[in-house]
Protein backbone atom coordinates (compact mmCIF):
# COMPACT_ATOMS: atom_id res chain seq x y z
CA UNK A 1 0.00 0.00 0.00
CA UNK A 2 1.62 3.39 -0.87
CA UNK A 3 -0.50 4.79 1.72
CA UNK A 4 2.20 6.45 4.28
CA UNK A 5 1.61 5.20 7.51
CA UNK A 6 0.60 7.93 10.27
CA UNK A 7 3.71 7.66 12.59
CA UNK A 8 6.49 5.45 13.11
CA UNK A 9 6.97 4.67 16.59
CA UNK A 10 11.25 4.28 15.30
CA UNK A 11 12.90 6.25 12.53
CA UNK A 12 15.79 4.99 11.78
CA UNK A 13 18.69 6.96 9.91
CA UNK A 14 21.65 8.69 8.91
CA UNK A 15 23.80 11.49 10.40
CA UNK A 16 25.49 13.10 8.47
CA UNK A 17 28.69 15.46 9.48
CA UNK A 18 29.68 17.42 6.66
CA UNK A 19 32.82 19.09 9.08
CA UNK A 20 34.40 15.42 8.75
CA UNK A 21 33.53 14.26 5.92
CA UNK A 22 37.10 14.14 3.75
CA UNK A 23 35.50 13.39 0.49
CA UNK A 24 36.79 10.06 -0.20
CA UNK A 25 34.11 7.88 -1.45
CA UNK A 26 34.55 5.16 0.40
CA UNK A 27 30.98 4.97 1.66
CA UNK A 28 29.74 4.84 -2.01
CA UNK A 29 31.81 2.03 -3.02
CA UNK A 30 31.22 0.58 -0.13
CA UNK A 31 27.19 0.64 -0.65
CA UNK A 32 27.65 -0.31 -4.28
CA UNK A 33 29.59 -3.49 -3.38
CA UNK A 34 27.46 -4.38 -0.56
CA UNK A 35 24.00 -3.63 -2.67
CA UNK A 36 25.40 -5.56 -5.56
CA UNK A 37 25.17 -8.67 -3.66
CA UNK A 38 22.62 -7.24 -1.20
CA UNK A 39 18.79 -7.18 -1.44
CA UNK A 40 17.22 -7.24 -4.76
CA UNK A 41 18.44 -7.34 -8.17
CA UNK A 42 22.42 -6.61 -8.56
CA UNK A 43 23.43 -2.14 -8.74
CA UNK A 44 24.06 -2.44 -12.22
CA UNK A 45 26.17 -0.71 -14.19
CA UNK A 46 25.79 0.05 -18.23
CA UNK A 47 29.09 0.33 -20.75
CA UNK A 48 31.17 0.47 -17.58
CA UNK A 49 34.24 0.04 -19.55
CA UNK A 50 33.24 2.01 -22.53
CA UNK A 51 32.86 5.55 -23.80
CA UNK A 52 29.67 6.39 -21.90
CA UNK A 53 29.54 4.76 -18.75
CA UNK A 54 26.32 4.59 -16.83
CA UNK A 55 25.34 3.54 -13.36
CA UNK A 56 22.93 3.02 -10.49
CA UNK A 57 24.53 4.54 -7.03
CA UNK A 58 22.45 4.77 -4.37
CA UNK A 59 24.93 6.67 -2.34
CA UNK A 60 26.81 10.23 -4.10
CA UNK A 61 29.38 12.35 -2.94
CA UNK A 62 29.53 15.82 -4.42
CA UNK A 63 31.98 18.56 -3.61
CA UNK A 64 30.40 22.07 -3.08
CA UNK A 65 32.27 25.56 -3.12
CA UNK A 66 30.64 28.01 -0.38
CA UNK A 67 31.69 31.54 -0.93
CA UNK A 68 31.30 33.96 1.78
CA UNK A 69 30.55 37.85 1.08
CA UNK A 70 33.89 37.96 2.19
CA UNK A 71 37.24 35.65 2.63
CA UNK A 72 37.75 32.61 1.32
CA UNK A 73 35.36 29.89 0.37
CA UNK A 74 35.14 26.68 1.93
CA UNK A 75 34.72 23.17 0.52
CA UNK A 76 32.74 20.85 1.74
CA UNK A 77 32.54 17.27 0.91
CA UNK A 78 28.54 16.23 0.83
CA UNK A 79 27.38 12.53 0.60
CA UNK A 80 23.92 12.14 -0.62
CA UNK A 81 21.45 9.10 -0.16
CA UNK A 82 17.57 8.55 0.86
CA UNK A 83 16.82 10.78 3.83
CA UNK A 84 13.94 8.02 4.48
CA UNK A 85 11.41 11.08 5.07
CA UNK A 86 8.38 11.01 7.09
CA UNK A 87 6.69 12.65 4.26
CA UNK A 88 8.05 10.55 1.19
CA UNK A 89 6.57 11.65 -1.68
CA UNK A 90 8.17 9.04 -3.64
CA UNK A 91 5.84 6.52 -2.00
CA UNK A 92 2.67 7.82 -2.31
CA UNK A 93 2.85 8.89 -6.39
CA UNK A 94 3.90 5.14 -6.37
CA UNK A 95 0.49 3.35 -8.82
CA UNK A 96 1.51 -0.10 -8.32
CA UNK A 97 2.26 -0.35 -4.20
CA UNK A 98 6.01 -1.55 -5.10
CA UNK A 99 7.10 1.49 -3.10
CA UNK A 100 6.61 1.72 0.73
CA UNK A 101 7.48 3.30 4.07
CA UNK A 102 7.81 0.29 6.64
CA UNK A 103 5.73 1.27 10.04
CA UNK A 104 7.97 -0.42 12.18
CA UNK A 105 11.24 1.58 11.50
CA UNK A 106 10.53 3.86 9.07
CA UNK A 107 12.88 2.27 6.11
CA UNK A 108 11.27 3.42 2.70
CA UNK A 109 11.50 0.19 0.47
CA UNK A 110 10.86 -1.02 -3.13
CA UNK A 111 9.72 -4.04 -3.59
CA UNK A 112 11.24 -5.14 -7.23
CA UNK A 113 8.77 -7.57 -8.09
CA UNK A 114 6.01 -5.26 -8.57
CA UNK A 115 7.81 -2.00 -10.10
CA UNK A 116 6.91 -1.60 -13.53
CA UNK A 117 9.94 1.10 -14.07
CA UNK A 118 7.53 4.06 -14.28
CA UNK A 119 9.74 6.49 -12.79
CA UNK A 120 7.59 8.35 -11.23
CA UNK A 121 9.25 8.08 -7.88
CA UNK A 122 12.55 9.52 -9.35
CA UNK A 123 9.98 12.85 -10.07
CA UNK A 124 8.92 12.94 -6.66
CA UNK A 125 12.17 12.92 -5.06
CA UNK A 126 13.61 16.42 -4.71
CA UNK A 127 16.77 15.13 -3.58
CA UNK A 128 17.70 12.46 -6.07
CA UNK A 129 17.67 9.45 -3.75
CA UNK A 130 16.27 7.48 -6.55
CA UNK A 131 17.82 5.42 -9.86
CA UNK A 132 16.49 3.64 -11.99
CA UNK A 133 18.66 0.21 -12.42
CA UNK A 134 19.33 0.50 -16.12
CA UNK A 135 19.64 -3.28 -16.16
CA UNK A 136 16.52 -4.52 -14.90
CA UNK A 137 14.85 -1.78 -15.15
CA UNK A 138 13.50 -1.05 -11.55
CA UNK A 139 13.59 1.38 -9.22
CA UNK A 140 16.84 1.56 -6.75
CA UNK A 141 17.30 3.28 -3.64
CA UNK A 142 19.01 3.29 -0.03
CA UNK A 143 17.68 0.32 1.76
CA UNK A 144 19.24 1.72 4.63
CA UNK A 145 21.31 -1.44 4.74
CA UNK A 146 18.53 -3.63 5.93
CA UNK A 147 20.02 -6.88 4.82
CA UNK A 148 22.70 -5.89 7.68
CA UNK A 149 21.31 -3.97 10.12
CA UNK A 150 18.41 -7.08 11.48
CA UNK A 151 20.87 -9.87 10.17
CA UNK A 152 21.75 -12.02 12.86
CA UNK A 153 24.40 -13.99 10.60
CA UNK A 154 26.88 -11.21 10.64
CA UNK A 155 28.77 -10.03 13.52
CA UNK A 156 27.33 -7.03 15.73
CA UNK A 157 29.40 -4.63 15.22
CA UNK A 158 28.43 -5.08 11.59
CA UNK A 159 25.00 -4.75 11.59
CA UNK A 160 24.80 -1.06 10.64
CA UNK A 161 24.48 0.50 7.15
CA UNK A 162 27.55 -0.25 4.72
CA UNK A 163 28.39 3.33 4.34
CA UNK A 164 28.70 3.88 8.10
CA UNK A 165 30.66 0.62 8.85
CA UNK A 166 33.41 2.16 5.93
CA UNK A 167 33.65 5.58 6.63
CA UNK A 168 37.24 6.19 7.80
CA UNK A 169 36.70 9.53 9.07
CA UNK A 170 33.56 8.46 11.24
CA UNK A 171 31.37 10.84 9.34
CA UNK A 172 28.66 9.05 9.18
CA UNK A 173 26.12 8.26 12.09
CA UNK A 174 23.14 5.42 12.46
CA UNK A 175 20.35 5.04 15.05
CA UNK A 176 16.91 5.95 15.88
CA UNK A 177 16.20 9.77 15.13
CA UNK A 178 12.77 9.85 17.13
CA UNK A 179 14.40 8.33 20.44
CA UNK A 180 15.82 11.73 22.13
CA UNK A 181 18.18 10.31 24.12
CA UNK A 182 20.12 8.19 21.19
CA UNK A 183 23.30 8.67 20.75
CA UNK A 184 22.54 9.95 16.85
CA UNK A 185 19.60 12.79 18.34
CA UNK A 186 22.20 13.80 20.97
CA UNK A 187 24.57 14.94 18.08
CA UNK A 188 22.25 16.55 16.12
CA UNK A 189 21.07 18.03 19.40
CA UNK A 190 24.64 18.91 19.95
CA UNK A 191 25.80 20.44 16.80
CA UNK A 192 22.31 21.61 15.15
CA UNK A 193 21.75 19.28 12.95
CA UNK A 194 19.19 20.32 9.53
CA UNK A 195 16.59 19.03 7.56
CA UNK A 196 17.72 19.66 3.53
CA UNK A 197 15.29 21.24 1.41
CA UNK A 198 13.04 21.73 4.12
CA UNK A 199 10.67 24.24 1.73
CA UNK A 200 9.36 20.94 0.34
CA UNK A 201 7.78 20.02 3.12
CA UNK A 202 8.99 15.91 2.72
CA UNK A 203 10.26 15.71 6.62
CA UNK A 204 13.53 14.24 5.82
CA UNK A 205 14.58 11.53 9.17
CA UNK A 206 18.26 11.68 7.84
CA UNK A 207 19.93 15.05 9.61
CA UNK A 208 23.39 16.85 8.40
CA UNK A 209 25.61 18.32 10.52
CA UNK A 210 27.20 21.89 9.60
CA UNK A 211 30.62 22.47 9.27
CA UNK A 212 32.59 23.91 12.47
CA UNK A 213 33.24 27.10 11.98
CA UNK A 214 36.83 27.93 10.53
CA UNK A 215 39.85 29.15 12.65
CA UNK A 216 39.15 32.47 13.12
CA UNK A 217 42.67 34.11 13.40
CA UNK A 218 45.73 32.93 11.01
CA UNK A 219 47.92 30.19 12.13
CA UNK A 220 50.37 31.59 14.11
CA UNK A 221 53.53 31.82 12.85
CA UNK A 222 55.98 28.36 13.34
CA UNK A 223 59.72 28.13 14.06
CA UNK A 224 62.03 28.05 10.99
CA UNK A 225 62.21 24.44 10.17
CA UNK A 226 66.06 24.98 9.47
CA UNK A 227 66.54 26.05 13.29
CA UNK A 228 64.93 23.10 14.23
CA UNK A 229 67.11 20.92 12.02
CA UNK A 230 69.78 21.88 12.69
CA UNK A 231 68.51 21.97 16.69
CA UNK A 232 67.86 18.00 16.11
CA UNK A 233 71.92 17.83 14.88
CA UNK A 234 72.89 18.76 18.14
CA UNK A 235 71.20 16.19 20.54
CA UNK A 236 73.37 13.68 21.57
CA UNK A 237 72.05 10.10 21.06
CA UNK A 238 71.60 7.75 23.96
CA UNK A 239 71.79 4.19 25.00
CA UNK A 240 73.44 1.72 22.54
CA UNK A 241 73.19 3.97 19.62
CA UNK A 242 74.91 6.88 21.92
CA UNK A 243 77.45 4.35 23.17
CA UNK A 244 78.14 3.29 19.47
CA UNK A 245 78.74 6.88 18.79
CA UNK A 246 81.05 8.28 21.16
CA UNK A 247 82.95 4.00 20.57
CA UNK A 248 83.36 4.97 17.10
CA UNK A 249 84.07 8.48 17.51
CA UNK A 250 87.01 7.10 19.49
CA UNK A 251 88.47 4.90 16.78
CA UNK B 1 12.80 17.02 -17.51
CA UNK B 2 13.41 14.58 -20.51
CA UNK B 3 10.60 14.59 -23.34
CA UNK B 4 9.69 10.93 -23.28
CA UNK B 5 8.32 10.40 -26.89
CA UNK B 6 5.46 8.20 -25.75
CA UNK B 7 4.61 10.14 -22.71
CA UNK B 8 4.18 13.37 -25.29
CA UNK B 9 2.14 11.29 -27.60
CA UNK B 10 0.26 10.10 -24.70
CA UNK B 11 -0.61 13.15 -23.83
CA UNK B 12 -2.00 14.64 -26.51
CA UNK B 13 -3.68 11.76 -28.10
CA UNK B 14 -5.94 10.66 -25.07
CA UNK B 15 -6.49 14.41 -24.34
CA UNK B 16 -8.06 14.49 -28.10
CA UNK B 17 -10.07 11.22 -27.46
CA UNK B 18 -11.07 11.55 -24.37
CA UNK B 19 -12.42 15.58 -25.82
CA UNK B 20 -13.68 13.56 -28.66
CA UNK B 21 -15.91 11.11 -26.16
CA UNK B 22 -17.19 14.27 -23.88
CA UNK B 23 -18.03 16.05 -26.93
CA UNK B 24 -20.17 12.86 -28.46
CA UNK B 25 -21.28 12.81 -24.60
CA UNK B 26 -22.53 15.77 -24.53
CA UNK B 27 -24.35 16.22 -27.62
CA UNK B 28 -26.57 13.50 -26.68
CA UNK B 29 -27.16 15.00 -23.32
CA UNK B 30 -28.04 18.45 -25.39
CA UNK B 31 -30.41 15.89 -27.52
CA UNK B 32 -28.26 16.53 -30.76
CA UNK B 33 -27.62 12.85 -30.97
CA UNK B 34 -24.68 11.77 -33.06
CA UNK B 35 -25.81 9.68 -35.71
CA UNK B 36 -24.87 7.62 -39.08
CA UNK B 37 -21.50 8.67 -40.34
CA UNK B 38 -21.20 10.89 -37.48
CA UNK B 39 -21.51 8.32 -35.10
CA UNK B 40 -19.57 6.09 -36.48
CA UNK B 41 -16.65 8.29 -37.05
CA UNK B 42 -16.99 10.35 -33.94
CA UNK B 43 -16.70 6.60 -31.86
CA UNK B 44 -13.53 5.47 -34.37
CA UNK B 45 -11.79 8.72 -33.76
CA UNK B 46 -12.70 8.63 -29.91
CA UNK B 47 -11.70 5.48 -29.01
CA UNK B 48 -8.89 5.14 -31.26
CA UNK B 49 -6.88 8.50 -29.81
CA UNK B 50 -7.60 7.84 -26.59
CA UNK B 51 -6.55 4.07 -26.76
CA UNK B 52 -3.15 4.74 -28.57
CA UNK B 53 -2.77 6.97 -26.24
CA UNK B 54 -3.06 4.76 -22.93
CA UNK B 55 -0.90 1.59 -24.70
CA UNK B 56 1.37 4.44 -25.66
CA UNK B 57 2.21 5.49 -21.88
CA UNK B 58 2.87 1.76 -21.58
CA UNK B 59 5.65 2.28 -24.23
CA UNK B 60 8.54 3.97 -21.57
CA UNK B 61 7.76 1.62 -18.56
CA UNK B 62 10.89 -0.85 -17.74
CA UNK B 63 8.13 -3.51 -17.10
CA UNK B 64 5.56 -3.08 -19.45
CA UNK B 65 4.02 -6.47 -18.48
CA UNK B 66 3.37 -5.33 -15.12
CA UNK B 67 1.25 -2.23 -16.01
CA UNK B 68 -1.84 -4.01 -14.78
CA UNK B 69 -0.53 -3.20 -11.41
CA UNK B 70 -1.27 0.37 -11.79
CA UNK B 71 -4.54 -0.30 -11.04
CA UNK B 72 -4.43 -0.82 -7.73
CA UNK B 73 -3.32 2.29 -5.36
CA UNK B 74 -6.08 4.95 -6.47
CA UNK B 75 -6.07 5.22 -2.64
CA UNK B 76 -3.43 7.23 -2.62
CA UNK B 77 -1.44 7.63 -6.49
CA UNK B 78 -2.79 10.36 -9.25
CA UNK B 79 -0.88 7.93 -12.11
CA UNK B 80 -2.82 5.21 -10.48
CA UNK B 81 -6.39 6.89 -10.25
CA UNK B 82 -5.88 7.50 -14.25
CA UNK B 83 -5.24 4.14 -15.21
CA UNK B 84 -8.79 3.41 -13.44
CA UNK B 85 -10.36 6.53 -14.33
CA UNK B 86 -9.66 5.56 -18.24
CA UNK B 87 -10.80 2.06 -18.28
CA UNK B 88 -14.03 3.71 -15.90
CA UNK B 89 -14.44 6.18 -19.34
CA UNK B 90 -14.02 3.70 -22.08
CA UNK B 91 -16.58 1.67 -20.50
CA UNK B 92 -18.97 3.70 -20.16
CA UNK B 93 -18.40 5.18 -23.75
CA UNK B 94 -18.71 1.73 -24.97
CA UNK B 95 -22.22 1.10 -23.47
CA UNK B 96 -23.22 4.27 -24.32
CA UNK B 97 -22.23 3.89 -27.98
CA UNK B 98 -24.27 0.69 -28.03
CA UNK B 99 -27.36 2.38 -26.16
CA UNK B 100 -27.56 4.89 -29.46
CA UNK B 101 -26.69 1.77 -31.57
CA UNK B 102 -29.75 0.07 -30.27
CA UNK B 103 -31.96 3.06 -31.31
CA UNK B 104 -31.63 4.87 -27.84
CA UNK B 105 -31.10 8.81 -26.81
CA UNK B 106 -28.10 8.13 -24.51
CA UNK B 107 -28.66 11.26 -22.59
CA UNK B 108 -27.70 9.81 -19.30
CA UNK B 109 -25.04 7.90 -20.21
CA UNK B 110 -23.97 10.28 -22.79
CA UNK B 111 -23.24 12.59 -19.37
CA UNK B 112 -21.47 9.60 -17.20
CA UNK B 113 -19.07 9.41 -20.58
CA UNK B 114 -18.48 13.22 -21.02
CA UNK B 115 -17.72 13.56 -17.22
CA UNK B 116 -15.75 10.78 -16.42
CA UNK B 117 -13.56 11.33 -19.46
CA UNK B 118 -12.79 15.03 -18.41
CA UNK B 119 -12.12 13.58 -14.54
CA UNK B 120 -9.49 10.98 -16.77
CA UNK B 121 -8.05 14.38 -18.39
CA UNK B 122 -7.76 16.15 -15.26
CA UNK B 123 -6.34 13.17 -13.23
CA UNK B 124 -3.55 12.96 -16.31
CA UNK B 125 -2.60 16.58 -15.52
CA UNK B 126 -2.56 15.77 -11.42
CA UNK B 127 0.37 13.23 -12.24
CA UNK B 128 2.72 15.98 -12.97
CA UNK B 129 0.47 19.11 -11.11
CA UNK B 130 1.49 17.11 -8.17
CA UNK B 131 4.63 17.25 -7.85
CA UNK B 132 6.48 19.72 -5.93
CA UNK B 133 10.01 19.45 -7.04
CA UNK B 134 8.48 20.32 -10.24
CA UNK B 135 8.12 23.91 -9.88
CA UNK B 136 6.64 25.31 -13.03
CA UNK B 137 4.03 22.02 -13.17
CA UNK B 138 3.33 22.28 -9.79
CA UNK B 139 0.29 24.88 -10.11
CA UNK B 140 -3.45 24.74 -10.28
CA UNK B 141 -3.38 26.24 -13.81
CA UNK B 142 -2.01 23.27 -14.84
CA UNK B 143 -5.36 21.00 -15.07
CA UNK B 144 -6.77 24.12 -16.28
CA UNK B 145 -4.73 23.74 -19.38
CA UNK B 146 -4.71 20.43 -20.00
CA UNK B 147 -8.58 20.06 -19.51
CA UNK B 148 -9.25 23.33 -21.81
CA UNK B 149 -7.15 21.68 -24.53
CA UNK B 150 -8.59 18.37 -24.29
CA UNK B 151 -12.03 19.99 -24.99
CA UNK B 152 -10.84 22.22 -27.50
CA UNK B 153 -9.61 19.14 -29.09
CA UNK B 154 -12.69 17.45 -29.27
CA UNK B 155 -14.89 19.97 -30.27
CA UNK B 156 -12.50 20.90 -33.16
CA UNK B 157 -12.58 17.41 -34.31
CA UNK B 158 -16.00 17.08 -33.42
CA UNK B 159 -17.31 20.05 -35.95
CA UNK B 160 -15.22 18.92 -38.49
CA UNK B 161 -17.02 15.15 -38.12
CA UNK B 162 -20.40 16.86 -38.00
CA UNK B 163 -19.42 19.18 -41.09
CA UNK B 164 -18.09 15.89 -43.42
CA UNK B 165 -21.26 13.48 -42.00
CA UNK B 166 -23.96 15.41 -40.89
CA UNK B 167 -24.00 18.33 -44.00
CA UNK B 168 -22.83 21.63 -41.56
CA UNK B 169 -21.38 21.96 -38.12
CA UNK B 170 -23.78 24.87 -37.25
CA UNK B 171 -22.37 26.85 -34.27
CA UNK B 172 -19.56 24.21 -33.62
CA UNK B 173 -16.66 25.69 -35.07
CA UNK B 174 -17.80 28.56 -33.11
CA UNK B 175 -17.56 27.23 -30.02
CA UNK B 176 -14.20 25.49 -31.31
CA UNK B 177 -12.69 28.25 -31.92
CA UNK B 178 -13.68 29.69 -28.35
CA UNK B 179 -12.31 26.93 -26.82
CA UNK B 180 -9.00 27.36 -28.24
CA UNK B 181 -8.92 30.72 -27.46
CA UNK B 182 -9.63 29.97 -23.79
CA UNK B 183 -7.14 27.50 -23.71
CA UNK B 184 -4.31 29.41 -24.79
CA UNK B 185 -5.04 31.87 -22.85
CA UNK B 186 -4.90 29.58 -19.66
CA UNK B 187 -1.37 28.31 -21.27
CA UNK B 188 0.21 31.81 -21.23
CA UNK B 189 -1.25 32.44 -17.67
CA UNK B 190 1.11 29.25 -16.91
CA UNK B 191 3.81 30.47 -19.27
CA UNK B 192 3.91 33.43 -17.63
CA UNK B 193 3.52 32.05 -13.99
CA UNK B 194 6.32 29.53 -14.48
CA UNK B 195 8.80 32.59 -16.06
CA UNK B 196 8.48 34.92 -12.88
CA UNK B 197 7.60 32.37 -9.93
CA UNK B 198 10.07 32.53 -7.16
CA UNK B 199 12.30 29.56 -7.10
CA UNK B 200 11.39 27.01 -4.56
CA UNK B 201 14.82 25.34 -3.59
CA UNK B 202 18.12 26.78 -4.45
CA UNK B 203 22.09 25.46 -4.47
CA UNK B 204 21.82 27.14 -0.58
CA UNK B 205 18.68 25.56 1.13
CA UNK B 206 19.46 22.04 -0.88
CA UNK B 207 22.56 21.21 0.92
CA UNK B 208 21.55 23.77 4.13
CA UNK B 209 24.72 26.08 3.85
CA UNK B 210 23.31 29.24 3.06
CA UNK B 211 23.98 30.59 6.26
CA UNK B 212 28.13 30.19 5.29
CA UNK B 213 27.46 31.59 1.57
CA UNK B 214 26.90 30.63 -1.58
CA UNK B 215 26.92 27.46 -2.53
CA UNK B 216 28.14 25.79 -6.37
CA UNK B 217 29.06 22.23 -7.19
CA UNK B 218 33.19 22.18 -7.42
CA UNK B 219 33.09 18.78 -8.20
CA UNK B 220 30.07 16.58 -9.45
CA UNK B 221 30.16 12.67 -8.15
CA UNK B 222 30.89 11.08 -10.90
CA UNK B 223 32.80 12.17 -13.96
CA UNK B 224 30.07 10.02 -16.16
CA UNK B 225 26.53 10.69 -16.55
CA UNK B 226 24.18 9.36 -14.55
CA UNK B 227 20.00 8.44 -14.55
CA UNK B 228 19.57 12.03 -12.60
CA UNK B 229 21.04 14.13 -14.94
CA UNK B 230 19.15 12.11 -17.85
CA UNK B 231 16.15 12.47 -16.69
CA UNK B 232 16.12 15.28 -14.50
CA UNK B 233 18.87 17.44 -16.15
CA UNK B 234 17.53 17.62 -19.70
CA UNK B 235 18.06 21.12 -20.82
CA UNK B 236 17.03 23.34 -24.40
CA UNK B 237 18.12 26.46 -25.11
CA UNK B 238 16.90 29.65 -24.56
CA UNK B 239 16.95 30.46 -28.09
CA UNK B 240 14.75 27.23 -29.12
CA UNK B 241 12.71 27.78 -26.41
CA UNK B 242 11.26 31.18 -27.76
CA UNK B 243 11.03 29.58 -31.08
CA UNK B 244 9.19 26.35 -29.44
CA UNK B 245 6.65 28.74 -27.75
CA UNK B 246 6.17 30.39 -30.78
CA UNK B 247 5.27 27.67 -33.01
CA UNK B 248 3.00 26.13 -30.76
CA UNK B 249 1.42 29.12 -30.22
CA UNK B 250 0.84 29.85 -33.88
CA UNK B 251 -0.14 26.18 -34.77
CA UNK B 252 -1.99 25.56 -32.02
CA UNK B 253 -3.53 28.41 -31.20
CA UNK B 254 -3.74 31.24 -34.11
CA UNK B 255 -4.18 28.74 -37.30
CA UNK B 256 -7.16 27.03 -35.72
CA UNK B 257 -8.92 30.01 -34.76
CA UNK B 258 -8.67 31.64 -38.00
CA UNK B 259 -9.29 27.96 -39.77
CA UNK B 260 -12.62 27.82 -37.65
CA UNK B 261 -13.69 31.28 -37.96
CA UNK B 262 -13.43 30.99 -41.83
CA UNK B 263 -15.23 27.88 -41.40
CA UNK B 264 -18.08 28.95 -39.73
CA UNK B 265 -18.12 31.75 -42.62
CA UNK B 266 -19.17 29.46 -44.74
CA UNK B 267 -15.96 29.64 -46.47
CA UNK B 268 -14.52 25.54 -47.46
CA UNK B 269 -15.58 24.73 -43.90
CA UNK B 270 -14.48 21.13 -44.30
CA UNK B 271 -11.34 21.97 -45.83
CA UNK B 272 -10.70 25.01 -42.77
CA UNK B 273 -11.93 22.34 -40.29
CA UNK B 274 -9.26 19.49 -41.45
CA UNK B 275 -6.57 22.32 -41.59
CA UNK B 276 -7.78 23.45 -38.32
CA UNK B 277 -7.59 20.05 -36.76
CA UNK B 278 -4.34 18.94 -37.74
CA UNK B 279 -2.68 22.37 -37.06
CA UNK B 280 -4.03 22.01 -33.90
CA UNK B 281 -2.48 18.57 -33.23
CA UNK B 282 0.83 19.80 -34.23
CA UNK B 283 1.19 22.62 -32.38
CA UNK B 284 -0.22 20.99 -29.04
CA UNK B 285 2.88 18.08 -29.78
CA UNK B 286 5.04 21.20 -29.72
CA UNK B 287 3.24 22.45 -26.60
CA UNK B 288 3.77 19.35 -24.95
CA UNK B 289 7.52 18.41 -25.87
CA UNK B 290 8.30 22.27 -24.04
CA UNK B 291 6.06 21.01 -21.25
CA UNK B 292 9.03 18.37 -20.89
CA UNK B 293 11.85 20.49 -21.84
CA UNK B 294 11.10 23.29 -20.27
CA UNK B 295 10.49 22.45 -16.87
CA UNK B 296 12.93 22.16 -14.40
CA UNK B 297 13.74 19.34 -11.31
CA UNK B 298 14.81 20.67 -7.57
CA UNK B 299 17.72 17.78 -8.16
CA UNK B 300 19.18 20.24 -10.29
CA UNK B 301 20.01 22.71 -7.67
CA UNK B 302 22.83 19.48 -6.54
CA UNK B 303 24.94 20.10 -10.03
CA UNK B 304 24.83 24.25 -10.09
CA UNK B 305 28.02 25.06 -11.31
CA UNK B 306 27.34 28.87 -11.19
Amino acid sequence: MTSLPASTAVKLGLVIDLDTCVGCHACVISCKEWNTGGYGSALADADAYGDAPLGAFLNRVHTFEVKPEEGPATVVHFPKSCLHCDDAPCVTVCPTGASYKRAEDGIVLVNEDACIGCGLCAWACPYGAREMDPVEKVMKKCTLCVDRIYNENIVEEDRIPSCVRTCPAGARHFGDLNDPASAVSELVAARGGFDLMPEQGTGPVNKYLPPRPRTPEPVPDLPDLADLAADARETRAEGFFGWLDRALERL
Amino acid sequence: MHPAYSIIFFTVSSGAGFGVLAALGLAAFLGLTPQGGLYWAGFVIGFGLSMAGLVSSTFHLGHPERAWRALSQWRSSWLSREGVLAIVALALAGAFALSLLMGGQGRLLGLLTAAFSLITVYSTSMIYAQLKTVQRWCQPLTPVVFLCFSLAGGALIYAFLAQVFAGGAGVLPTVAALLVFLAWGAKLGWWRRGDTAPVLSTPESATGLGAMGKVRMLEAPHTGGNYLLKEMGYKIGRKHQARLRQIALMLGGIVPVFATLFASWGLWPGLFLLMAVLAFLGGLLAERWLFFAEAEHSVMTYYTRT
